[in-house]
């Protein structure tokens, strides 16, 4: 008899969903959905507004990544301006860029995926969390705690305050930085670094044992499309939009901005409320296509700092075949935090880092405006319309997560059907489900965080609906 | 000119005949909440929220025009007129479109300052506001009727200091709202001499400079009783 598995909420990830498990006659998965169950509504609450209260507006989309958005808000709206920003005030938005991108990715590791590594994807849920590793690893959950702590606190001394700071504007930055912060800011480098190079060696030297999972979570071949900068380093700012394909050729080096719809499609689900973007000339859904930290690492050759860069070719010296699963996600993002660390130490060393003059300041000299950027989860795009006297008339937004609903919505099918199999479903064979789309930090409401409370509720049912058997944690 | 010897809560004091409770109060540190008032411009007792107890009467009077009086015993702080207080925030609340989070005034705010000093953490009214336009057709200024509490300090700005009487309110009730000129789009008005007395005296985030942007409005109004001394000595 067909039956369907639903996991419902998706535990350890931002927002909500539910994953559903479709089971043949024979008791096999036959196919499986990722499911996002909520609606924001942003691109039309933006109309009508002001157009220098969007970085600050969208920024609203997330409480986790409120600097992703207000980056790529701003550089949107310095479009709009059509004038140049100054030097020092990229060098400051790239700073609370990468900020952002280390607390992010040490909340994803250490806080919502490290559970599974570190006490096992089998092990007791109720203690799979943060504060069961605080009781088996308490040196592993206090670095990465001190580690987030590192990047939020960047945010504050730098912006104001931690979550949707109003530092950055169109123009620019409102406020220029002073030595204390900058020297507040630097001393808490090496301790930042060091815990990101021992979680490094403690993660590659554990990878042996994930062999199964490697190849089973949401492990196909893609294309990826991500930020690079020159010399095709790692870039999360600027740079050219480029994409590779799943043999690793550069198809497309340098998309330009205004000209990204040519590029991305993006397409409705009746089963998703998150658009599915698509690459438009391969069409919808072959064009499937992966952002973030394993897409840039994919993308980029090298991390263009001394540390990330070593570690960047080690994880290089895999087959790109093997870097192809989306398990090396979590790899990838300890590679990125600390290239990030990196590249804020040498940002603020820059003689012109103190300067003054941080903010251009224009009336809405240009109709629209593209704004692309890296967020920690990946390319993020901001697309804004406006009338003569700056009013938005039309929003579109690309948010990073929903870059990858493809492949999420596909690798939860593959390791459905690689794990979930037998009489008898058992726990850990649906946390391995749940634990791929944990690999892609999805980001999907943003503001919601629970940790060892969401129960998970598996329920079988039967073709009519019927509730053959429930599970609940 | 006379005296006047009184109480404002059990504090004896004394003040000339034409003083007003609240001047007096604001001479001797007595917090008493104002919106529409400001120093420099003509009283209208219009917004409600200095209203103040006097023994012996049931009625409530605005302590920015009502003057002292032999004998009299004032009540800044009661119960009653917190409440009172309380509910007319919640009422403006109720009537306007306030996100402090995404507006160019946040931390700047009267009416935020206000709310939070009167302790409103909640609004029990239903929130009964229009969605209102964006009038950004003038080329250095914009006006968010949405969060326009009508305290008219724009309208008695440009036509007391600036002359201009560029501003007015039009309509009643839950549609009313102020003006420039015959209700033509700012940037048309033939009037407005573009000196932005009116950005600086208004209370909140309705009234701002186009280049600012979120939590970036600070607005100053300490130029306006210097400026009325100017008008009045010449």
């Amino acid at each position: 008899m067909a039956q369907q598995i639903s996991i419902n909420p998706v535990t350890r990830i931002e927002g909500h969903a539910h994953i559903s498990i479709q089971l043949n006659d024979a008791g096999e998965v036959d196919d499986a959905h990722f499911h996002v169950t909520q609606l924001r509504g942003f691109e039309k609450l933006c109309e009508g507004r002001p157009f220098r209260e969007m970085p600050s507006l969208t920024a609203r989309v997330c409480g986790i990544c409120p600097v992703s958005h207000l980056i790529a808000s701003a550089k949107a709206c310095d479009e709009l301006l059509a004038v140049r920003i100054p030097e020092t005030a990229i060098k400051l938005r790239k700073i609370l860029n990468l900020a952002q991108m280390v607390q992010s990715h040490a909340l994803s590791f250490f806080y919502l995926s490290a559970p599974d590594f570190l006490l096992g994807m089998d092990s007791d849920p109720a203690k799979r969390n943060i504060f069961g590793i605080l009781e088996r690893e308490p040196e592993m959950a206090r670095g990465g705690i001190r580690l987030r702590q590192f990047g939020q606190q960047l945010i504050e001394t730098l912006a104001g305050k931690r979550i949707h700071p109003a530092w950055v504007v169109p123009g620019g930055v409102n406020e220029p930085l002073t030595p204390e912060k900058r020297d507040a800011i630097l001393a808490g480098i090496p301790e930042a670094k060091a815990t990101t190079q021992r979680t490094l060696e403690w993660f590659k030297s554990i990878l042996g044992d994930y062999r199964e999972e490697i190849s089973a979570f949401a492990n196909f071949s893609t294309m990826f499309m991500g930020l690079v900068g020159p010399d095709n380093t790692l870039e999360f700012y600027d740079g050219q939009l480029r994409m590779m394909d799943a043999g690793g050729n550069i198809i497309n080096p340098n998309i330009p901005p205004y000209e990204y719809q040519d590029y991305i499609g993006e397409a409705a689900e009746e089963w998703s409320y998150l658009k599915s973007p698509y690459y438009r000339p391969v069409g919808y859904p072959d064009g499937l296509y992966r952002v973030g930290p394993l897409a840039r690492l994919n993308i980029a050759e090298r991390a263009g700092t001394p540390l990330a860069d070593a570690e960047m070719e080690e994880f290089k010296q895999l087959s790109l075949q093997e870097r192809m699963s989306s398990f090396y996600f979590h790899y990838a993002r300890l590679i990125e935090i600390l290239h990030g660390i990196e590249r804020i130490e040498e940002l603020l060393h820059a003689p012109d880092i103190l300067d003054p003059r941080v903010q251009a300041t224009a009336s809405a000299n240009s109709p629209e405006g593209v704004g692309i950027s890296e967020a920690p989860r990946g390319t993020l795009i901001h697309h804004y319309r406006i009338d003569t006297q700056g009013i938005m008339t039309w929003a579109n937004l690309i948010i990073a997560t929903g870059n990858n609903n493809l492949a999420m919505d596909r690798g939860v099918a593959q390791a459905a059907k690689h794990f979930v199999k037998g009489e008898k479903i058992e726990e850990g064979m649906l946390n391995r489900v749940e634990a791929v789309i944990r690999a892609f930090d999805p980001c999907l409401s943003c503001s919601t965080h629970a940790v060892g409370q969401m129960p998970l509720h598996i329920e079988l049912l039967s073709p009519d609906g019927a509730v053959v058997d429930q599970v609940q944690r | 000119m006379s005296f006047k010897t009184f109480k404002i809560d059990d504090m004896d004091l004394s003040a000339a005949e034409d003083d007003t409770i609240l001047q007096v109060a604001r001479e001797h540190d007595i917090f008493i909440p104002t919106l529409c008032f400001l120093e420099g411009l003509s009283p209208v007792g219009a917004c409600r929220l200095c209203l103040v107890e006097i023994k012996g009467s049931s009625k409530l009077v605005p302590a920015c025009v009502t003057q002292v009086q032999e004998g009299m015993e004032v009540l800044t702080n009661s119960e009653r007129l917190q409440k009172y207080r309380r509910m007319v925030i919640e009422m403006l609340f109720s009537e306007g479109n306030h996100i402090c989070a995404v507006c160019v005034s946040n931390g700047h705010c009267d009416l935020q300052y206000l709310a939070q000093r009167l302790g409103v953490d909640h609004n029990e009214l239903p929130y009964l506001h229009q969605q209102k336009p964006v009038d950004a057709s003038h080329y250095r200024f914009a006006i968010d009727h949405n969060r326009c509490v009508l305290c008219t300090r724009c309208v008695r700005v440009c036509d007391e200091i600036e002359g201009a009487h560029t501003w007015d309110v039009m309509s009643h009730g839950i549609d009313s709202q102020v003006i420039t000129d015959l209700m033509q789009p700012w940037g048309d008005s033939e009037t407005c001499t573009s000196c932005g007395k009116c950005i600086q005296v208004c209370p909140t985030g309705a009234l701002f400079k186009k280049s600012k942007a979120v939590a970036e409005m600070v607005k100053e109004h300490e130029f306006l009783p210097y400026l009325k001394t100017m008008r009045e000595t010449k």
